[in-house]
C-alpha cells in the first residue's frame, strides 16, 4: 500500500511538474504548479512529516499559487511573444538536463552502495514517541528560536518590501479629504449679502 | 520497502526540471519564478527526506526555514515583476538590464 502511494504520489509530482514547465498558458502552469505541490504534500506524509506537509498545503497552495495566478491574470501579457526560442533551447536544454539528472543519480547510486547511506531503515516514529508536530514545537521554540525569530524577521521585511515597491500615489484622483471636510466652516462657504431691490447678486 | 533513495531520485528529477523550466522560458519570468518554486519544493523534499529517514528533526525545521524564505521571495519578485510590467507594458526579461536606479 505504501509502495503504491509512493509510486502514485511521485508521478504526478514529476508529470505536473513537466506539465507546469511546458505549458502553454501560464494560468494552467500555476494550477499544474498547486498539483504538484498537493502531491509533494502527499510524499511528505507518507514518511510522517505531517506538519509541513499542512504547511505545504497551507503556504504554497493557499498563499503563494494564489498570489501567482493573481498577477498572471492581472497582467496583460501577450504570451505567444515570450515563448519565441522556447524550441530553439529545447534539445540543448533536454540534454543537460538528462545529463544532469544521470549524474545525480549516479551520485546517490555510489553514496548508497558506498555504505554511508545506512540509516534507510527507520521509518516513521517509534512506537510512543510524541507526534510530529510535538517534536518539531519542542525543537522549534528552544534550540532554533533565534532562527524562528530571523524567519519572522524575514518575512516582516519581504511584507514591508512589497508594499512600498507597488506601492504608488495617482496623479489626477480626486479623494476624499476627511480633514479638510471637518475644519470647514460656515464662513468660509457662505456669505451674507443684501442686495438692493431690482438688482441681481454678484457672486 | 520505500527507501530514502526513491525519494532522493524524485527529488533531484524535480531539481532538474525546475532548472529546464529556467533554461527553457527564458523570457518569461513568471514561468522562471514557478520553476524556482519548483527547485525549491525538490530541496525540501530532500530535507524531509533526510530528516525523516534519519530519524532527526531538525530537516524539517531548515524546510520551514525554506519554505519561508520562498514564500518572501515570491512575493518580492511577484512585485518587482508588477512595477516593471507597469513601467514597460512587457515582461520579457531581455531588456530588465535597462533597468537602472
Amino acid at each position: 500500500m505504501q509502495i503504491f502511494a509512493f509510486y502514485l504520489f511521485a508521478s504526478i509530482v514529476l508529470a505536473s511538474g513537466a506539465f507546469c514547465i511546458f505549458a502553454r498558458n501560464p494560468v494552467h502552469s500555476v494550477l499544474w504548479l498547486i498539483l504538484a505541490f498537493f502531491n509533494a504534500a502527499g510524499l511528505m506524509l507518507l514518511v510522517g512529516a505531517e506538519f509541513i506537509a499542512a504547511l505545504l498545503v497551507i503556504v504554497y497552495v493557499g498563499a503563494v499559487a494564489v498570489l501567482f495566478l493573481f498577477v498572471v491574470m492581472m497582467l496583460d501579457i501577450d504570451f505567444a511573444e515570450l515563448r519565441a526560442g522556447f524550441m530553439k533551447n529545447l534539445p540543448l536544454g533536454l540534454l543537460l538536463a538528462l545529463v544532469l539528472v544521470v549524474e545525480i543519480i549516479f551520485g546517490v547510486g555510489a553514496w548508497q552502495s558506498s555504505g554511508m547511506g545506512e540509516a534507510t531503515a527507520a521509518v516513521g516514529p517509534p512506537a510512543g514517541a510524541p507526534s510530529n508536530i510535538e517534536q518539531l514545537g519542542a525543537l522549534l521554540y528552544t534550540r532554533y528560536v533565534f532562527l524562528f525569530e530571523a524567519a519572522g524577521m524575514i518575512l516582516l521585511v519581504a511584507m514591508v518590501g512589497a508594499i512600498v515597491l507597488t506601492l504608488r500615489t495617482r496623479g489626477g484622483v480626486r479623494k476624499q479629504n476627511i480633514a479638510d471636510q471637518i475644519a470647514r466652516r460656515p464662513e468660509d462657504a457662505t456669505r451674507n449679502t443684501q442686495p438692493e431691490v431690482g438688482k441681481g447678486v454678484e457672486l | 520497502m520505500i527507501g530514502i533513495e526513491h525519494y532522493l531520485v524524485v527529488s533531484s528529477i524535480l531539481f532538474v526540471m525546475g532548472m529546464l523550466g529556467i533554461f527553457l522560458n527564458r523570457k518569461n519570468i513568471i514561468i522562471i519564478l514557478m520553476a524556482i518554486e519548483l527547485i525549491l519544493l525538490a530541496v525540501n523534499l530532500n530535507f524531509v527526506a533526510f530528516s525523516a529517514f534519519l530519524g532527526d528533526m531538525t530537516g524539517q525545521i531548515f524546510a520551514m526555514f525554506i519554505l519561508t524564505v520562498a514564500a518572501g521571495e515570491a512575493a518580492i519578485g511577484l512585485a518587482i515583476l508588477v512595477i516593471y510590467f507597469r513601467q514597460r507594458g512587457t515582461i520579457a526579461v531581455d531588456d530588465v538590464n535597462r533597468m537602472k536606479g
